[in-house]
């Protein structure tokens, strides 16, 4: 049994945007997310730029009904879920076999960093009900929950390529005849954990990002969730609004090369987008947009962009990197991004990629670097590869 | 787990800077692939890797977690992510094909049974190392399963389905 | 510049988990990185935290590693020039 899978709904929140029209209209603005840290509170406090969502824990909560203590990583699952599924505008969800499969890479962390900071002090101190959704599976149970979704129920965690993960994962199940429908994608929140860890791996930039520029230093930290409402043909055709697009192809691979360093030539990158191509059925050349993992860090863009060079040769499409708008939201960036690229068939739009000013000498191709509508969008891919070796490129394209 | 890496003999020096996830899944894989000589047949994007855990990467993020207060520790830190077992793994071994990690309370074999037959039936894989590898100390334990589209070795060789996948599973518990 | 060179092998082994290694298999001048003991990234930013652990020298610019950190004698030189700007 195979069909094809439609995105019939999508949800974002991250530092550019507290839902998807706000997200659009920052990338059209060209207004980027990172600055100061306000609502984590850190020793790097001024020395390093996140991008940080614009709402603190008890407004995340007020906003989705959840009780306060809940961890940053759900609340803004939820609602960035919730958006989804509103918005693919289902007239009888009941009816309908559904699925959440949601990544992070966290997991409660907030909360078990501030029960381990007091825990330390006094080890009577800390409240144990905090850290009880320190899992990274307890997340994800939270959220499926308060969607009312019990008929299935996934937790990927394979560091930033875990959502795009997801997303191929769930059109899998809707392919194979399992579900009908399913909510897929990912969520991170920003954490002392994450800040100190990525500071220790000397790949922070002090300054705003610039991924893809000779001058580059490295990422910017973010948060946030993306989910994608995927649907199988038959439940497509039944709804009233137009769907966005079709996930037409997909493909992981391992790089096999180091924990956390790309190969230099970027092999598993060019599996995964060489599969993914296969997938769909398309040639390099069909591509209109490419929506790139571009961290900014010195390894991936270079990795990232020599794999380009190899597959795309001479016909290169315009492409960007929205970590420039967003940071790397790790593991919601997948999904982040998936609802940029399915937004940009949709509606024909190409996102500048900023603070590009000086381009990579090694590559015969730049960044887009204006905010461009009104294009000839037919097919995007959005490239996600996460530490670990995990490779994973989605294809959107026109339904 | 060193005694384990010493007795098998095996010269990995990459080995000692594992976190103790990685170390439990890469001794796994040794031992379940040094009875696999046809491993070496399939071209490195034609095996594919596929675990699962309940505890994620706690362990190890416990421990960096005590570094961060003096100075943090990179090479802890690389381990705070279930998935990089895998990425040690295909080094190791050079494999390029599909890899994925799921977070679950306790092994689920329908889902692994779904997902890697999924794989090997549409030839997106041959072959595929797959199961359960959860550490958190004192506990772990670490099952996995190698499978592959061909049969090679009836005598050996059990039908990859829910049965047999729960019956391996509680043997190994016994 | 001996006894440095010595006490600097068993911290690189001790804190790299270089344990099939004893000092008297690293050299003064092997290189570290690539050939020689194939270090990697990741080992050189654990060899930056040794220097400020053991030697209170902060190593704020990556750029410098590869020089700094080239063998046992080029680190042990870049402790002993800058023992005096203790952080």
């Amino acid at each position: 049994m195979s069909a094809s899978v439609y995105v019939a709904g999508l949800g974002l929140i991250s530092a550019i945007g507290k839902n998807v029209s706000e997200n659009l209209a920052s990338l059209e603005q060209e207004q980027a997310g990172m600055g100061e840290m306000h609502v984590l509170s850190s020793v790097h406090q001024k020395k390093l730029p996140v991008a940080e969502v614009a709402m603190s824990n008890e407004e995340l909560a007020a906003q989705t009904g959840m009780p306060v203590g809940i961890s940053r990583t759900a609340l803004l699952s939820l609602v960035a879920a919730e958006e989804a599924l509103k918005d693919a505008g289902l007239e009888d969800p009941d009816s309908v076999r559904k699925g959440f499969v949601s990544a992070n890479t966290v997991g409660g962390m907030d909360k078990s960093e501030s029960f381990f900071a007091e825990w330390l002090t006094n080890n009577r101190g800390g409240r144990l009900k905090n850290i009880v959704h320190h899992e990274c599976g307890s997340i994800t149970e939270l959220v499926a929950d308060r969607l009312g979704i019990r008929d299935y129920m996934a937790t990927i965690s394979t560091a930033c390529s875990s959502s795009a993960n997801s997303i191929f994962f769930g059109a899998r199940l809707i392919r194979q005849g399992i579900l009908d429908l399913v909510i897929a994608g990912g969520t991170d929140a920003l954490t002392r954990f994450t800040l100190n860890g990525f500071n220790t791996l000397m790949i922070l930039d002090r300054e705003p990002c610039k991924p893809f520029d000779e001058e580059r230093k490295g990422l910017n930290l973010g948060e946030g969730a993306g989910y994608l409402v995927l649907v199988s043909e038959r439940l497509a055709a039944s709804l009233k609004k137009d769907v966005y697009c079709m996930l037409s192809g997909y493909c992981n691979a391992n790089d096999a090369y180091h924990q956390t360093a790309s190969s230099p030539d970027g092999t598993g990158s060019y599996l995964a987008m060489k599969g993914a191509l296969e997938k769909s059925g398309l040639k390099p050349e069909d591509v209109n947009y490419i929506n790139l993992h571009g961290t900014g860090t010195q390894n991936n863009d270079i990795a990232e962009g020599t794999a380009i060079k190899l597959l795309f040769q001479p016909h290169f499409p315009k492409m960007s990197s929205t970590k420039s708008f967003t940071g790397h939201t790790l593991g919601a960036s997948g999904a982040v991004e998936a609802v940029f690229s399915a937004l940009s068939v949709r509606h024909g739009l190409i996102y500048p990629n900023l603070r590009l000013t000086k381009p990579m000498h090694e590559l015969p191709f730049v960044p887009e670097k204006r905010f461009l509508k009104n294009q000839l969008i037919r097919h995007v891919l959005s490239n996600s590869f996460g530490f670990g070796g995990n490779c994973s490129s989605l294809i959107f394209s026109k339904a | 787990m060193e005694e384990l890496y010493r007795h098998f003999a095996i010269t990995y020096p990459k080995f000692y800077k594992m976190d103790n996830l990685s170390k439990l899944g890469f001794l796994a894989s040794e031992v379940l692939l040094s009875d696999l000589p046809q491993i070496k047949n399939y071209r490195p994007e034609e095996v594919g890797v596929v675990l699962s855990n309940a505890n994620s990467s706690l362990d190890t993020d416990i421990r960096f977690y005590q570094t961060v207060d003096q100075l943090a520790s990179p090479a802890l830190f690389v381990y705070t992510l279930p998935n990089i077992v895998i990425g040690e793994i295909c080094i190791r071994n050079h494999f390029n094909g599909e890899n994925a990690f799921f977070v679950s309370e306790k092994f689920d074999p329908v889902l692994i049974e779904q997902y890697v037959n999924n794989l090997i039936n549409n030839n997106i894989l041959q072959s595929c190392i797959c199961g359960w590898v959860d550490y958190l100390a004192p506990r772990y334990e670490a099952v996995l399963y190698f499978v592959t589209k061909e049969s090679s070795n009836p005598e050996q060789e059990l039908v990859f389905n829910l049965e047999n996948i729960k019956k391996i599973y509680k043997e190994a518990h016994e | 510049m001996n006894k440095l060179m010595a006490n600097l092998k068993r911290q690189i082994i001790a804190q790299l988990n270089l344990k099939d290694l004893k000092p008297e298999d690293i050299g003064d001048d092997q290189p570290l990185f690539v050939e020689g003991l194939g270090l990697d990234s990741i080992d050189a930013l654990e060899l930056i935290v040794l220097l400020q652990q053991e030697y209170k020298i902060k190593l704020s610019n990556a750029e410098e590693g590869p020089r700094v950190f080239y063998s046992v004698k080029t680190i042990a030189e870049y402790i002993t020039a800058h023992q005096d700007q203790k952080v």
